[in-house]
C-alpha cells in the first residue's frame, strides 16, 4: 500500500514553545486517518505544517512519495491538499455557487460563467451524496449544510486529500452521522482523509488509523480496530481515564427553579416554547434533552433574562423572577454557563481578569464608590485561573481572544462556579473540551449538586444528559415531551422522545 | 506603548510624504518644514496660538473617542460644537453675573447643548435601533440651520447679518495674565478645560465602573447585557458624555478663540475629532498629543505660505496622508512583526510569549 502524505520527524518551533517535536504521520491512500490529542497538544499546528501555512524547522514532508516544500497554501492546493477549517470561510451574502468558485472563478469571454460552475457542483453533489442546492444562499442553510459547501470547494478544486479540523464540534448528532457518512463516500471515491478531533466514539466509528499527540510529541499511530477507546485516551491524556460518571444517588430537597406553563417566541417571532413546564431542586441536576432548535435556547433565554416571556411564570426559590432584570436574576443566584462562548460568554477584547469579574466587577471588593480596586480583581481571578487550570501565554492579563477555545471554556465555567449560584444552568457545558477536561468539568458538576444546588443542564450529546442528569426533561418542537428519572431510562427510549414520541406514564 | 510606535510612524510616513510633495511643487521640503514648525512654535505668542487651535481639537477628539470605546461612531460632534457653543454665547450675551460664576454657566450650557444634541441620536439608537452615523450627521444639519435661524434672529451683531454681537472681554474664556504671558495670543481658559476633560475621561474610562460598563458594551454588547449590564443605558450615557465634550470645543471654539457665531459654517474641528481620536488611538492622553500635533500643522501653515511659494492646503493634505497611515496602521502592525521576527530569529529564540492558543 502506497503513502500520500508522509509527514516524518517534523518539528515546529514557536517563540518559547515547541508546538510540534518529532512527530510522524502517514497517510495511507484511501483510508480515515484520524489526528488525536488534547487542546493544545499541537495538531493544528502539525496539519498547519501540511496545508502550507507554518514552515516546519526540521522533517520532511512526502506526498505521493516525492519529497516536497510546502511554502503556502496555494502549494498545498496544487498538491492536492485541502482542508476544511473549524469555522468556516465561507461569505454570508453569497450563493453555495459563489462561495466556491472564489479565488478561481470560471469565465466565458469577459463574465463570470455561474451556469457552468453550478452545473459541475451540482454533478458533484450528486456523486457524492452532498445534496448541495448551488443556488441557496449561505445565510439561509444549516451549519451541517456550509460545512459541506467547504468539502464541495476542495472536490470542485480536485483536492485528494482533504483534512478536517474538528469537523463535528459544530454539528447536531444527526448532523455528524450524516458527515460520516460522506466521509466513507469519499473514501470510495480513491480520496484520503485526515480528521483532527478529540472524540475518541467519532474515531472509533469512522477512522482506520489513529496517530496521538500529547504536548507536542508523538506518541505512536495505532489500529482503530484493535485499539480500545480507554486505551486512546489514556495515550492522548498520558493517565487512565474514567468515562463513567462516578455520582452518588441524588437527594433532591427544595424547589429552585419552577418553570409553570411557559411559552416564548423564538428568532422568527413565533413561539420557540410552548407551555412549558418543569421543576429543578436543591441537590438535582435536571437535563434538558432535544434535538437542537427544539426550545432549548428559548428556555434558557427566558430563565436568565434575555429573552422576554410571552405566558407563564418562572419562579426562583419561590419568588417570582419572570419579568424581573438580568442583573437581579444574576444576584438572587442563577449562574450561567451559555451556549456561545463568544457570543455571550466573554469580552474577548479583555483581558481575563476583567472577564472574571464581568457580573460582579461593580460590587465590594472589586469596587468601591464607583471606583475599580485592580488589586482585588486580578487576586480573585487568579484564583479562578489556577482552580480551573485555565492556560493562556500571560495569566490574567492575557486577552481573552488569545486563548484555546477549551481555556475559554474553562475561564467561564470557573466564574460562574465561582459566584456560587442556588440554580446553575449549564449550556453544552463541554463543547470543544477534551476528554481530560471533560471528566474535570463534570465533576465540578456533580460537585455543585452535591453542595446542594440546584442545576439545569442543557446539552445536545445525549451521552452527557444521560450520564449527569438525575432527571431529564425531552422537549421536542418548542413542547415538553415528558419527564424520565435518568436511572430507569436508556438511550434509546430518551431518543425516541426526542423525535417526538411521548412515552407513556413518564414521571 | 505599541499604538504610540504606530501612531508616531504614521507621523513619520506622513510627513514624508509631504516633503515630497514639497519637492515635487519644487520647493525644499527642509525649507519647508523649518518654516511650518517656526509658524507655529517661532515664539511665544505663536506657541500661544497653536495651543489655542488644538484646544477644540482635543474637545472633539475625546468626544469621538470616548463613543468610539462604546462601539458608538459619533460623527456629529460638528453639530455638537455649534449648540454647546450656541447655547454658551446666549448666556454670554444674555446674563450679567461675576465673572466666576457667568464662565461656569457657560460651560454647563455648552455641555447640556451638546449633550442634548447627542443624547437624541443616542436614545434612537436605544429605542429604534437607527444608526447613529445617520442620525448624528442629519443632527449636524439641524445644528447648522438653528444657529442660521437663531443667531440672526435673536443676536444679531451690530454690523453684520450674518453674525452674533460680540461677547464682552469679561463675558470670554479669554483672560489678560494669559493673553500677557503669551504675548497677545489668542489663548484662553479652554486649554486649561481641555486638560481637565483629558484626565477626567481618562479616569472614567481606566479606573471606573462606568468605564467597565462602557467598554463592555463597545466591545461585545451580547456579552454585556448576558452579564447584566443594561446596554440601552450605556448607549444613551455615552453619546450623552461624548455629545457634552463637543459641546465644550463649541464652548472654547466660540467664547475663547473667538468672539462671536458665524452662520452658514459647519466647524471643521468636528469632523477633524474622528482623525485626532483615530492617531490617538481612542486614548484620552493619545487624543491630547494627536490634537496638539495638529494645532501645529495648522497654525504653521500660513508662515509656510507667507515665506515660501507652499501652499498652505499642503498642511490639510499632510493631515490627510497621515490619517491614511494611521487608518491603515494594520500594515504597520505586520512590518513591527516581522521586524521583530528577523531580529528574535538573530538573537535565537528568546521571546516570551507563546502562540495564540498554545502553552
Amino acid at each position: 500500500m502506497s503513502y500520500v502524505v508522509e509527514m516524518l520527524n517534523i518539528r515546529k518551533e514557536f517563540p518559547g514553545i515547541v508546538a510540534n517535536d518529532n512527530i510522524t504521520l502517514t497517510l495511507k491512500k484511501g483510508e480515515i486517518h484520524a489526528l488525536l490529542g488534547e487542546n493544545g497538544a499541537g495538531k493544528s499546528t502539525l496539519m498547519g505544517v501540511l496545508f502550507g501555512m507554518y514552515q516546519p524547522e526540521k522533517g520532511i514532508i512526502k506526498i505521493r512519495e516525492k519529497e516536497v516544500k510546502i511554502t503556502n497554501p496555494n502549494v498545498a492546493n496544487q498538491l492536492g491538499i485541502g482542508m476544511v477549517h473549524q469555522h468556516f470561510k465561507l461569505v454570508e451574502n453569497f450563493t453555495v455557487t459563489e462561495n466556491i468558485i472564489l479565488g478561481s472563478e470560471p469565465l466565458k469571454g469577459m463574465v463570470l460563467d455561474i451556469d457552468k460552475a453550478a452545473k459541475r457542483i451540482a454533478e458533484l453533489s450528486k456523486h457524492y451524496g452532498l445534496n448541495v442546492d448551488p443556488h441557496s444562499k449561505i445565510e439561509d442553510i444549516s451549519v451541517g449544510m456550509q460545512q459541506r459547501v467547504e468539502i464541495m470547494k476542495m472536490l470542485y478544486r480536485e483536492a485528494e486529500v482533504l483534512i478536517f479540523d474538528e469537523p463535528t464540534a459544530v454539528l447536531t448528532p444527526h448532523e455528524i452521522e450524516e458527515l460520516m457518512k460522506i466521509m466513507r463516500n469519499l473514501i470510495n471515491e480513491g480520496k484520503s482523509i485526515i480528521i483532527i478531533t478529540h472524540k475518541l466514539k467519532e474515531i472509533k466509528a469512522v477512522a482506520d488509523r489513529c496517530t496521538v499527540i500529547r504536548r507536542g510529541k508523538g506518541i505512536g499511530t495505532v489500529n482503530v480496530k484493535e485499539t480500545s477507546t480507554a486505551q486512546m485516551a489514556e495515550m492522548m491524556v498520558g493517565r487512565q481515564v474514567n468515562f463513567k460518571v462516578d455520582k452518588k444517588a441524588s437527594t433532591p430537597g427544595e424547589v429552585v427553579l419552577q418553570i409553570d406553563s411557559l411559552s416564548v417566541k423564538n428568532n422568527r417571532k413565533v413561539l420557540g416554547l410552548k407551555n412549558f413546564s418543569v421543576e429543578v431542586r436543591r441537590g438535582e441536576i435536571v437535563g434538558i434533552a432535544g434535538v437542537e432548535g427544539n426550545g432549548q435556547s428559548e428556555i434558557v433565554e427566558a430563565i436568565t433574562g434575555l429573552r422576554k416571556v410571552e405566558s407563564g411564570k418562572i419562579l426562583l426559590k419561590g419568588k417570582e423572577i419572570t419579568n424581573i432584570p438580568i442583573r437581579q436574576r444574576i444576584e438572587s443566584g442563577i449562574g450561567h454557563i451559555p451556549e456561545d462562548r463568544h457570543r455571550r460568554g466573554l469580552v474577548l477584547d479583555y483581558t481575563l481578569e476583567n472577564n472574571m469579574v464581568l457580573e460582579v466587577y461593580n460590587k465590594p471588593p472589586f469596587a468601591k464608590a464607583g471606583l475599580l480596586n485592580g488589586a482585588a480583581i486580578k487576586k480573585y481571578a487568579k484564583g479562578i485561573l489556577e482552580n480551573f487550570d485555565v492556560r493562556s501565554g500571560e495569566g490574567g492579563a492575557s486577552i481573552a481572544r488569545t486563548l484555546s477555545g477549551g481555556n475559554q471554556q474553562k475561564a467561564i465555567i470557573g466564574r460562574e462556579m465561582e459566584l456560587d449560584p442556588d440554580l446553575l444552568i449549564a449550556v453544552q457545558p463541554t463543547r470543544g473540551l477534551d476528554v481530560g477536561s471533560i471528566e474535570y468539568i463534570h465533576k465540578r458538576l456533580i460537585e455543585h449538586r452535591d453542595k446542594g444546588k440546584a442545576v439545569l443542564l442543557v446539552s445536545l450529546e445525549l451521552d452527557e444528559v444521560l450520564q449527569l442528569s438525575d432527571r431529564i426533561a425531552i422537549v421536542n418542537n418548542g413542547e415538553l415531551i415528558g419527564t424520565v428519572n435518568a436511572s430507569e431510562t436508556n438511550e434509546n427510549e430518551v431518543g425516541l422522545m426526542m423525535a417526538g414520541v411521548s412515552k407513556e406514564g413518564s414521571v | 506603548m505599541r499604538n504610540t510606535i504606530v501612531s508616531l510612524i504614521s507621523i513619520i510616513l506622513g510627513l514624508i510624504a509631504g516633503g515630497l510633495l514639497m519637492l515635487f511643487i519644487g520647493a525644499s521640503p527642509i525649507e519647508g518644514y523649518t518654516y511650518l514648525f517656526q509658524g507655529a512654535l517661532k515664539n511665544i505668542s505663536r506657541i500661544g496660538d497653536t495651543l489655542a487651535t488644538a484646544t477644540p481639537l482635543i474637545f472633539t477628539g475625546l468626544a469621538v473617542a470616548f463613543a468610539f470605546r462604546t462601539g458608538l461612531f459619533n460623527i456629529g460632534a460638528a453639530g455638537q460644537m455649534l449648540i454647546g457653543g450656541l447655547a454658551a454665547t446666549a448666556v454670554g450675551l444674555t446674563f450679567d453675573l461675576a465673572r466666576p460664576i457667568l464662565i461656569l454657566v457657560m460651560l454647563l450650557a455648552g455641555i447640556v447643548g451638546g449633550g442634548l444634541w447627542a443624547f437624541i441620536p443616542g436614545y434612537f439608537k436605544a429605542r429604534f435601533n437607527v444608526h447613529e452615523v445617520v442620525s448624528t450627521i442629519m443632527m449636524n444639519w439641524i445644528a447648522y440651520w438653528t444657529v442660521y435661524y437663531v443667531v440672526p434672529g435673536y443676536f444679531k451683531g451690530e454690523f453684520l447679518e450674518t453674525e452674533s454681537r460680540k461677547l464682552a472681554e469679561g463675558s470670554t474664556l479669554r483672560t489678560p495674565w494669559l493673553t500677557e504671558m503669551f504675548q497677545g495670543s489668542y489663548i484662553n481658559l479652554g486649554l486649561f478645560f481641555a486638560v481637565i476633560a483629558v484626565i477626567i475621561i481618562a479616569f472614567i474610562i481606566n479606573k471606573t465602573t462606568l468605564g467597565f460598563e462602557l467598554k463592555a458594551v463597545g466591545f461585545n454588547r451580547h456579552a454585556a447585557e448576558y452579564a447584566g449590564m443594561k446596554v440601552n443605558r450605556n448607549i444613551i450615557l455615552s453619546m450623552l458624555i461624548s455629545g457634552a465634550l463637543a459641546g465644550l470645543g463649541g464652548v472654547a471654539l466660540y467664547t475663547g478663540n473667538a468672539s462671536s457665531m458665524q452662520i452658514g459654517i459647519l466647524p471643521s474641528q468636528g469632523y477633524d475629532g474622528i482623525a485626532v481620536a483615530l492617531l490617538g488611538a481612542n486614548s484620552p492622553v493619545g487624543v491630547f498629543f494627536a490634537a496638539l500635533l495638529f494645532g501645529i500643522l495648522y497654525s504653521g501653515t500660513g508662515f509656510m505660505n507667507a515665506m515660501i511659494e507652499i501652499p498652505p492646503e499642503l498642511a490639510n493634505t499632510i493631515i490627510a496622508i497621515i490619517i491614511y497611515f494611521a487608518a491603515t496602521s494594520v500594515m504597520i502592525h505586520r512590518l513591527l512583526n516581522k521586524f521583530r521576527k528577523t531580529r528574535s530569529n538573530a538573537n535565537d529564540v528568546d521571546g516570551p510569549v507563546g502562540k495564540k492558543g498554545e502553552a
